[in-house]
């Protein structure tokens, strides 16, 4: 590494970017590639079918024939349009997808920008997507088109709202807003300390809300095959619609990376240490180590967790599994429930989901400052010490 | 000066969900529907007309075509009328009218499934209607080995039924999902211990589902009789009137069957109803199983080699998969009907759509339109 601190700066800044990009398209597109030839197996599966099977093994190299046919698709643009709105909107949904990579962390340290405020940056990212969705809706002169971006917009900014909100009781109990430090809290509460177990109302809530700002059934209201043809992207056709595909899967991906990260535990997997940290810090209940065994099996738990190589593979494996899960969960959703109508999905969002998330702020702040202030009630069995409010410390 | 302006959108002839052609012109105040307008017309091929200029037993072919998605119920409606015509000359065996009323019945099945599948398809619920292609597909399989079509049969013939049942297709009552797709009892058994109950947890049952059609599209009873609704639409509104029970022609007063009824009127009603149909038409199957197993005999009648019904009209209605089918035709004697005149349930129905529509959203749009269950090829016949 000699040779690159030995680089000016500016460089080091450019050089660094532009790996960094060109892995994150890279991953990116892999991700796109996965997801697109899940769902359609899934779907397949679900309902009957065998799904792709004649390109590649098992049909897999299929998404890149359909890329292919894609991309030498003639473009075909409707009169009238407003050209500029038409022809950009589709970068931009594909961009803001891939901007959600950048503050991903795949391991200790293996994070692309690890920004501060990383809660706060998914949001704006967010933001631009929805102005991806307007653009196309009403660059493309369609009525169809406009219905759906007028609806995508209205769910969005109403869901976005509930999503944040609902990831604030995990920023409250890390303390930070930058997601390596959330998951590193994580690492160290162990196993059963991951914010999926105290803050399972923020969880329910994030899933549902994340399910609508992806415009995933049962809320993809935006496209609604059945009522607006194809939503904004009606008229778009060849490499261009393909591009709001390609925006689609990656986002998935990325929304569920982030929810991995958020709620189970990121880059840690349920292995000896974490298993060992978990166990320690339920035997301590998750307060100061009073419990020695469980201080020495905790301690030992994490000390096995350096940041080598090795665990930055297993890391990323666990991961990846992870965000499977989420992807998984989403098809899996997708593939078994009706469309809400948009004042149902108002009413779900502004309503129900909302207020909840509200409470489960009011909830987490109420448990930790008690906790806090009572160091997690202890109760004293002989030499056991068990906090009882230790999960919200 | 600008001003709010309603917007006006062309729904079909090439949109996703309107179930063939169909031309939809609503007219948007936001996501609120003011008016809705259907344009048909798009589908007409000249039914009745060509009718005139064939013999007798052509027209049955045709008469396939117009609710393709329930043939042999309108062969039966046609077949039956000119047998009318004919009075006492033509004598129907008991075993063709049996083997009718069963084959009717799993039609309607299927044209259920299809219903029912396509309206879950509207709602945004992709899974259920692979389902039911799926099972449709069992009975299709049936309907080949038994008639030689899959989907457009001209089976039924004036006098009976072209063939008798093939060796082994019934089945014993025995017969499991193992054997679904050989016998008939096995599909009824099949459908009975799987399809019902897995349609009913999978969509019926689902909340988001009866969110989106409970309280939508609501027709009183005094409406849907006003617009001369039949089948599910009038049903579901809670009116009980069931040609198959009212005015029973073929078997039907030989058979124990009910009639589900609902009672709001909405979209869920008429669906539930059509759901609960499929159950009492494989009662009906499994009683005219249980007498065809018994009774062999002749299916045709003697009829003479060119068909020359006596100077006369008749009107003849049966109870189709989507309603009333009628059929009037008028005979002068000569070898081809002087007019044929035909009833279309959807046709009758889609004149609801201007009523049931307004005020509701786009997407609630979809799902009247599913739930009255229009097929264009009889709406334009």
């Amino acid at each position: 590494m000699e040779w690159w601190y030995s680089l000016p700066p500016t460089a080091q800044v450019w050089i660094g970017g532009f790996l960094k990009g060109t892995l994150i398209l890279i991953w990116g597109l892999l991700n796109f590639f996965v997801c697109l030839m899940l769902e359609r197996k899934l779907s397949a599966w679900m309902q009957n079918r065998v799904g792709p099977w004649r390109v590649g093994l098992w049909g897999w190299i299929q998404p890149v024939a359909d890329l292919l046919k894609l991309w030498v698709k003639e473009y075909i643009q409707p009169n009238n349009v407003d050209r500029w709105l038409y022809l950009i909107a589709p970068f931009i949904g594909f961009t803001t997808a891939n901007l959600v990579w950048l503050i991903v962390p795949f391991g200790d340290k293996l994070i692309a920008t690890d920004l501060e405020i990383g809660i706060i940056f998914i949001a704006a990212v967010t933001g631009y997507d929805v102005i991806a969705t307007f653009m196309a809706g009403w660059g493309s002169n369609n009525k169809y088109s406009m219905l759906g971006a007028m609806r995508g917009a209205a769910q969005l900014i109403s869901y976005e709202v509930t999503m944040v909100m609902s990831v604030i009781g995990v920023v409250m109990m890390a303390g930070s807003l930058r997601l390596s430090d959330i998951v590193l809290a994580q690492q160290e509460r162990g196993l059963f300390g991951w914010f999926l177990f105290p803050q399972i109302i923020g969880f329910i809530v994030y899933l549902i809300a994340s399910l609508a700002e992806l415009n995933r059934a049962p809320f993809d209201l935006a496209e609604a095959e059945q009522e607006l043809v194809a939503g904004h992207h009606t008229e778009y056709s060849g490499m261009r619609w393909a591009m709001f595909m390609l925006a689609e899967y990656i986002h998935l991906a990325a929304w569920s990376t982030i929810a991995a990260s958020l709620f189970l535990g990121g880059w840690n997997g349920p292995t000896l240490g974490q298993v060992a940290a978990g166990l320690g810090n339920v035997l301590n209940g998750f307060g100061a180590f009073v419990n020695p065994v469980g201080t020495a099996v905790a301690g030992w738990g994490l000390s096995i967790m350096n940041s080598t190589v090795l665990n930055w593979i297993a890391g990323v494996f666990w991961l990846v599994l992870k965000t499977y899960f989420f992807v998984f969960l989403a098809m899996w959703i997708r593939w078994t429930l009706p469309r809400v109508r948009i004042d149902q999905l108002m009413d779900l969002g502004w309503k129900f989901l909302l207020p909840v998330s509200l409470f489960n702020i009011f909830l987490t702040g109420t448990l930790r400052y008690v906790a806090v202030t009572f160091d997690g009630l202890p109760v004293t069995i002989g030499s056991f010490t068990l906090r009882l409010l230790g999960w919200w410390l | 000066m600008e001003r709010t302006r309603e917007l006006l959108v062309n729904m079909g002839p090439q949109h996703p969900s309107t179930h063939g052609v169909l031309r939809l012109m609503i007219k948007l105040d936001g996501e609120q529907v003011t008016w809705c307008e259907p344009d048909i017309g798009y589908l007409h091929r000249c039914f009745e007309k060509l009718s005139e200029q064939k013999t007798y037993p052509q027209v049955i072919p045709y008469t396939d075509r117009t609710d393709y998605l329930a043939a042999m119920l309108n062969e039966q409606c046609y077949v039956e009328a000119v047998e009318k015509l004919f009075g006492d000359a033509i004598q129907v065996p008991e075993r063709a009218q049996y083997i009718r009323v069963m084959m009717a019945e799993l039609q309607r099945i299927t044209s259920h499934l299809l219903a029912l599948g396509s309206m879950a398809m509207d709602l945004g619920a992709t899974t259920p209607f692979l389902y039911c292609w799926r099972d449709r597909e069992k009975l299709y399989s049936l309907f080949e080995r038994i008639t030689g079509g899959r989907m457009l049969y001209n089976y039924f013939r004036i006098g009976g039924v072209r063939n008798d049942l093939p060796e082994g297709i019934i089945g014993t009552p025995q017969d499991g999902e193992d054997k679904s797709d050989k016998t008939i009892w096995g599909f009824i058994n099949y459908f009975d211990s799987y399809v019902y109950p897995e349609w009913d947890a999978l969509v019926t049952g689902n909340r988001i589902f009866q969110y989106r059609t409970k309280g939508i599209g609501v027709l009183t009873p005094e409406q849907a009789i006003a617009y001369s609704a039949s089948g599910a639409v009038l049903r579901g509104s809670g009116v009980k009137w069931d040609l198959r029970k009212n005015l029973p022609y073929a078997v039907y007063d030989r058979l124990e069957f009910d009639i589900p009824v609902g009672s709001n009127g909405d979209c869920f009603d008429r669906w539930w109803v059509r759901q609960e149909e499929m159950k009492q038409s494989s009662r009906i199957v499994k009683q005219c199983l249980e007498w065809l197993a018994e009774n062999p005999g002749p299916v045709m009648a003697k009829v003479p080699r060119v068909l020359k019904p006596p100077k006369g009209e008749v009107y003849h209605r049966i109870e189709g998969a989507r309603g009333e089918v009628a059929c009037y035709v008028v005979s002068d004697g000569g070898p081809n009907p002087y007019k044929v005149k035909w009833r279309s349930p959807a046709f009758t129905h889609l004149q609801l759509m201007p009523l049931l529509v307004p005020g509701h959203k786009i997407a609630d749009i979809i799902a009247i339109l599913g739930s009255i269950d229009v097929v264009l090829g009889e709406v334009d016949r």
